[in-house]
C-alpha cells in the first residue's frame, strides 16, 4: 500500500519564480523568505517521497471562465508549464502518474465528489513554484498528480468541502496497491489581496490561526467560516488557503509539525511555509 | 466600488474595498477577461500593443471596459467586471506588476504601497 509520508503548504507568489531564476536567494529582500526552505528540503531528502500530489489553483493558464471546474484532477503522463502572459518563465515538464490519478478519480467519485478529469493539463505557477522551491534539482523518478481547486470564480468550494475532498483523495492514496511514498502539497496563500481599495491587505493574526488549526487534530477554526468570511479574513486571494485545507484533509489524523516559517511581505503577500508529518510514518 | 455594481454575494456581506467575483460580476466582465486571457500568447500581446483599440473591438469589450483600459484605470476595470488574475496579465503587458497595480488602486505611490506592506510585517 502507498504511504503518505508528509504534508506541505507554501505560498506561490509569481515573483518567487523570477527571484529563483535571477538567483536572488541572498538578496536582503528575499533572504528571510528563502531561508525557510533548506530545513524542509533536508526533511524531504529524509522521507524520500516519490510522488507529489499538489492541490493548487490555476490562474488562467489551463482554465478560463468559459469552463471553470470546481475540482479538476490531472490524469496525464506529462504536465507542461507555459506562457502565462505576464513575464514569468517556464520549467521542465513534470512526469505524471496517470494510473494513480485514475485510481484517485475512481475513489473520489465513489465518495461523492465530481471532479473534472484532465488528460491534458498545462500547469501554472500555482503548481510549479512549490515544486521548484521544494526540489530545486528535481529528483529523477519524482511523479506528480496535480489537483486544481477553483479559487477564481465564486461560488468557491467551502473550506470544509475542500477538507472533505482532500480526505477522499487521502483515502484513495492509502488504498493504492503500489509501494509509493506520497507527499501532499497545498499551494497558495497566506493572507493577501491584489484587487480593490483593500489591495495590500494582510492579516497576521488570522494566518497564525490557520497555522495552528492546520497542525491540530481539527481545523474548525478555518472550516467554520464561509468563503466570503474567509475573503474578509484572509483577503480575496488569501482564500487560497483552501488548498492547504485539502492537503491537510488528505493527511487526516494527527500530525507532528516539522517546520513552519512566515514572512511579510513577498510582493503583496504574507508568505507561509508549513511541513507536517503523520504521527507514525513507516520506514 | 459603488453599491449596485458589486456582486450578489458581496451585497449579502459587504467587505469594504473588496469585490467578490461571483456570477453577476463574471457575466459583466466576460469580454474584458477573455481579452486578458488571450494575452497568454506572445503574438496576441504584440497585436494588442500594436493597436489596442482594434484588439478591444475584436473581443467586443463594452464602452466602460474600453474606457477603463484606455485610461489604465484598474478600479474601473474591476467595476466593469475584470478579475485581477486576468487583469494581471494585461498589467504585465504594460510592464506593471501587482505592486504598481496595488498602489494605483489605493491611491498611493508604489514606494508607499511597498512601505505599508513591510510595515505589516513588523
Amino acid at each position: 500500500m502507498a504511504t503518505i509520508v508528509g504534508g506541505l503548504g507554501t505560498s506561490h507568489v509569481p515573483a518567487i519564480a523570477n527571484a529563483i531564476s535571477k538567483g536572488l536567494h541572498d538578496d536582503p529582500y528575499w533572504q528571510p523568505f528563502f531561508a525557510g526552505y533548506p530545513p524542509v528540503r533536508r526533511w524531504l531528502e529524509r522521507i524520500e517521497p516519490d510522488v507529489a500530489v499538489v492541490f493548487y489553483n490555476d490562474h488562467g493558464l489551463n482554465f478560463f471562465l468559459d469552463a471553470m471546474p470546481t475540482f479538476a484532477i490531472g490524469a496525464a503522463d506529462v504536465y507542461r508549464s507555459d506562457d502565462e502572459g505576464w513575464g514569468i518563465g517556464t520549467v521542465a515538464p513534470f512526469d505524471g502518474f496517470a494510473e494513480l490519478s485514475w485510481h484517485v478519480i475512481e475513489h473520489v467519485v465513489q465518495a461523492g465528489f465530481d471532479p473534472t478529469t484532465c488528460q491534458q493539463m498545462r500547469v501554472d505557477h500555482g503548481f510549479w513554484i512549490p515544486m521548484e522551491l521544494f526540489w530545486p534539482e528535481r529528483p529523477a523518478g519524482l511523479r506528480v498528480v496535480p489537483i486544481h481547486v477553483n479559487t477564481v470564480q465564486h461560488p468557491l468550494p467551502s473550506a470544509a468541502r475542500c477538507e472533505s475532498f482532500g480526505a477522499a483523495v487521502g483515502e484513495a492514496i492509502r488504498a493504492w496497491p503500489g509501494s509509493e511514498r506520497v507527499v501532499l502539497i497545498g499551494s497558495g496563500g497566506l493572507s493577501h489581496q491584489l484587487e480593490g481599495e483593500r489591495a495590500g491587505f494582510i492579516n497576521r493574526d488570522f494566518d497564525a490561526v490557520c497555522f495552528d488549526a492546520l497542525v491540530s487534530s481539527n481545523r474548525r477554526a478555518i472550516t467554520k467560516h464561509s468563503i466570503v468570511e474567509l475573503v474578509e479574513l484572509a483577503g480575496s486571494q488569501g482564500v487560497e488557503v483552501i488548498n492547504w485545507l485539502a492537503m491537510r484533509g488528505a493527511l487526516g489524523g494527527d500530525v507532528v509539525e516539522v517546520h513552519r516559517s512566515y514572512h511579510i511581505p513577498i510582493s503583496n503577500t504574507a508568505a507561509g511555509l508549513l511541513a507536517v508529518e503523520p504521527l507514525s510514518v513507516p520506514a | 466600488m459603488t453599491p449596485g455594481t458589486i456582486g450578489a454575494m458581496a451585497v449579502e456581506r459587504a467587505i469594504p474595498g473588496t469585490l467578490v467575483f461571483d456570477g453577476e460580476v463574471a457575466r459583466r466582465g466576460y469580454a474584458l477577461n477573455a481579452m486578458c486571457f488571450s494575452l497568454n500568447t506572445d503574438v496576441n500581446r504584440s497585436e494588442f500593443l500594436a493597436d489596442e483599440s482594434a484588439y478591444m473591438q475584436r473581443f467586443e469589450l463594452t464602452a466602460a471596459q474600453r474606457d477603463a483600459v484606455a485610461r489604465r484605470d484598474v478600479l474601473a476595470m474591476l467595476e466593469a467586471g475584470g478579475n485581477i488574475y486576468y487583469l494581471a496579465k494585461l498589467a504585465g503587458v504594460w510592464g506593471l506588476g501587482v505592486q504598481d497595480v496595488g498602489a494605483q488602486q489605493t491611491g498611493v505611490t508604489v514606494e508607499e504601497f511597498k512601505r505599508r506592506l513591510v510595515e505589516a510585517g513588523r
